[in-house]
């Protein structure tokens, strides 16, 4: 009783907070129970990284959209980078015999901080900006990265490593080489470590990083050059500074994300389907409709979106038709005036708490 | 007011979780064969024509019988062409209680399938996933040819048949499939009597304007031009050479298979273009004939290579299944080392092998004949 009495009446930052957490965790359990017993399906089974990977990507995306109120449209690229370093470097220890967990937490860190670098790297120059730059920036960057990956080849032999933007011919690589990022064909073979415990432990952390940043004196800084930026100059916040920290922090955890799609699956290619725009923009749609600023909706929406058109695979080819009728009533069911007021008339609220107003 | 959509949504999920946990109730005396393609998107023909040529060779053998006189269900899920998707669709088809495996179409996703397939120790037959990576496992066999084998079959081809002095190469080069040919037809000339002149690549992203390439070749001299790349750019392709006045001859693989179905496209515009692929919808023996009847009178339309591709995988597995003498109640790993122990001791006669018919190595490469079609008056003649 005396604990209930604390959890009313703690801050609401800190409960919403708690609340997060809570889901991840029970959700986790329960899936441990569901898998253990044998009911969950194969399909469910093998949808449960993918899930974690954009529940990630979408934390990281709504730090950048829905505190810094910057829109990127790269966080594909990000993963992207993320995803392909890490396999490299997990392809390239495979021979050398070294713990697979430790290899697999290098990956993990590596993947992490090459996307938070060339997060830095972009955010240097175009967050300096006003405007829309950033979009157009980050947009430009999830292409680039695709098309040069499509034409990097490297392969290693005994002389160490050679590069080559041509093709594998131009390598020049010793009989017993091998080619690591082989263009178009990407990496193949890349060991398979992404577990549903590695993926909710990596959203827990994300979750950990997100809401202490946001909650902190930087965050309250950056949540104050969101809403006014002049007003922010004037109490004399860097600007640049802050901007560019939330938007590495995000870039990283996309990176994370991205580390764990790569090694959910035994062949990696930077096609427009997994890594390009389409996919930056289906994040933004988790962020969206999930709520911007809310991290838990970013990992509800992400999901339920990817999960949706999976599990009504039965329906064949109807289950596209019903995607786009779900996405359009829930944009409605969460952000139309008349179902605000529809929900606030028939909403559960009554029938758990007397609060009366959230602030979105 | 987060907290009641919060847990309308909570409910929601847990429905389509339980939705999802539904176990089909599984028959002792079928054999489920289950199809992976990409039936939506940009890659969708070939899904669709694998679907639906499987689904004619299925017909005919649970009316003539079945195999061991087990019939056979048959279902074919969407992966549009992603491997992730593919993935999604291969633990679909497990809950549904498949024991062998048809597909992936399209290379890429297959590659990433192939490696669950070799953890389940499942058996598939892949129509047309064509990188030699897709057979690394032992447990997948192709039925199409190896990209490798149509680069350097192609620049044999030509170089033989004395088709060209200088050549020119269009590719796609963000694609597995076209790459891969592209790599090999280039190692290949340099043994054969041409001149590769230009290599000009395109990516997914420019595949809308070729007249830069095409000017590049025009100016290099080619008098040929190889396409290893997929129909619906190459009818652009076509299109675009026209208008600027440059008349080459045309040289395509099996991707480009379907020029002829393109939507809005001037089939006039591709007489002359040779192409390799192993099935031509108008030759005269009976099993073609038969199945182009068929198809034509199911779907309305003409087979292209893939369709009959996936019409010789299903009557591959059959062969298969009949010499290891399979039975539905075995186990998926069971059944998987009877039919890997069977393929290399089997001939198929398919539509697609030519007099000598199907026959494969240990590793799962198939061995059949090219064979190279010119388009003439709007249809394929062997040339």
């Amino acid at each position: 009783m005396k604990k209930m009495f604390d959890f009313k009446n703690m801050k609401k930052g800190t409960k919403d907070q708690l609340i997060t957490y809570a889901m991840v965790i029970v959700v986790f359990v329960i899936v441990q129970i569901l898998a253990s017993t044998g009911i969950m399906s194969s399909l469910m089974q093998g949808l449960l990284v993918p899930l974690c990977t954009y529940s990630i990507v979408a934390i990281g995306l709504n730090l950048c959209v829905g505190y810094l109120g910057e829109l990127s449209l790269g966080h594909a690229g990000f993963m992207c980078v993320g995803a392909f370093s890490s396999a490299f470097f997990s392809k390239c220890m495979m021979t050398t015999g070294m713990n697979e967990n430790l290899r697999f937490f290098l990956a993990l860190i590596l993947g992490t901080v090459v996307a938070a670098f060339f997060g830095f790297l972009i955010g240097i120059p175009v967050l300096r900006l006003r405007g829309d730059y950033l979009a157009i920036v980050t947009l430009a960057f999830g292409e680039i990265i695709k098309n040069v990956i499509n034409v990097l080849y490297i392969g290693r032999d005994a002389d160490g490593f050679h590069f080559s933007m041509k093709d594998t011919a131009s390598l020049h690589i010793a009989d017993d080489g091998e080619v690591i990022i082989n263009g178009a064909k990407g990496i193949t073979g890349t060991p398979h470590q992404s577990t549903f415990f590695i993926g909710v432990v990596l959203i827990l952390i994300s979750l950990f990083v997100v809401y202490n940043l946001v909650n902190s004196r930087s965050g309250r800084a950056i949540m104050a050059i969101r809403d006014n930026r002049i007003a922010a100059e004037s109490v004399g916040i860097n600007i640049t500074k802050f901007k560019l920290m939330a938007f590495t922090i995000s870039a990283a955890i996309a990176g994370a994300g991205g580390v764990l799609y790569a090694h959910n699956l035994s062949t990696l290619n930077a096609l427009p389907a997994n890594f390009g725009y389409n996919m930056s923009i289906m994040i933004l749609v988790f962020v969206v409709l999930g709520g911007m600023g809310s991290f838990r909706g970013s990992i509800i929406s992400a999901v339920i979106l990817t999960m949706l058109p999976e599990v009504l695979r039965g329906l064949s080819d109807y289950r596209m038709l019903i995607y786009a009728i779900v996405l359009i009533a829930m944009m409605l069911f969460n952000w139309a005036p008349k179902a605000i007021e529809w929900r606030q008339r028939h909403s559960l609220k009554g029938l758990f708490a007397k609060k009366t107003k959230e602030v979105q | 007011m987060k907290k009641a959509v919060s847990i309308l949504l909570a409910a929601a999920m847990a429905v389509s979780t339980l939705a999802g946990c539904g176990s089909s109730s599984k028959k002792e005396d079928v054999f489920y064969i289950g199809g992976i393609g990409p039936t939506t998107g940009a890659e969708a023909i070939y899904g669709t024509a694998v679907k639906n040529g499987a689904q004619i060779a299925i017909d005919e053998i649970n009316e003539a019988g079945g195999i061991n006189g087990y019939k056979i269900e048959y279902k074919f899920e969407d992966d549009q062409h992603d491997a992730e998707k593919s993935v999604n669709a291969y633990n679909t088809l497990k809950d549904w209680g498949m024991q062998i495996l048809m597909g992936t179409v399209t290379t890429a996703p297959c590659v990433a399938v192939v490696d669950k397939t070799a953890a389940d120790n499942l058996f598939e037959v892949t129509p047309s996933a064509s990188s030699t990576d897709v057979i690394a496992n032992g447990n997948v066999f192709q039925i199409c040819f190896t990209d490798p084998n149509q680069g350097t079959a192609s620049a044999q081809y030509i170089g033989e048949k004395k088709l060209a002095k200088k050549v020119a190469i269009i590719y796609d080069s963000s694609d597995v499939y076209s790459s891969g040919i592209e790599e090999k037809f280039v190692a290949e000339a340099d043994n054969q009597d041409f001149e590769v002149v230009a290599e000009e690549a395109f990516t997914a992203d420019s595949k809308t304007d070729f007249s830069t390439q095409l000017k590049k070749a025009q100016d290099a001299g080619a008098d040929l031009v190889f396409l290893p790349i997929y129909y619906t750019e190459a009818s652009i392709i076509l299109k675009q050479a026209d208008t600027m006045g440059y008349d080459p001859e045309f040289f395509g693989c099996d991707g480009m298979d379907g020029i002829l179905s393109v939507e809005n496209f001037d089939t006039s515009l591709a007489e002359g273009l040779m192409l390799l692929t192993p099935f031509a919808a108008d030759a005269t023996d009976d099993a073609t004939t038969k199945f182009v009847s068929t198809y034509k009178d199911e779907y309305k339309d003409t087979p292209n290579q893939f369709a009959a591709d996936a019409y010789d995988a299903i009557y591959t597995i059959k062969a298969a299944a009949e010499k290891a003498d399979i039975k539905p109640n075995m186990s998926v790993s069971d059944i998987c080392d009877a039919l890997k122990a069977a393929m290399p001791e089997i001939n198929v006669q398919g539509l697609t092998g030519g007099d000598e018919g199907l026959t494969w190595s240990e590793t799962g490469e198939v061995s059949k004949q090219p064979k190279a079609v010119k388009i003439e008056n709007g249809a394929y003649v062997g040339m």
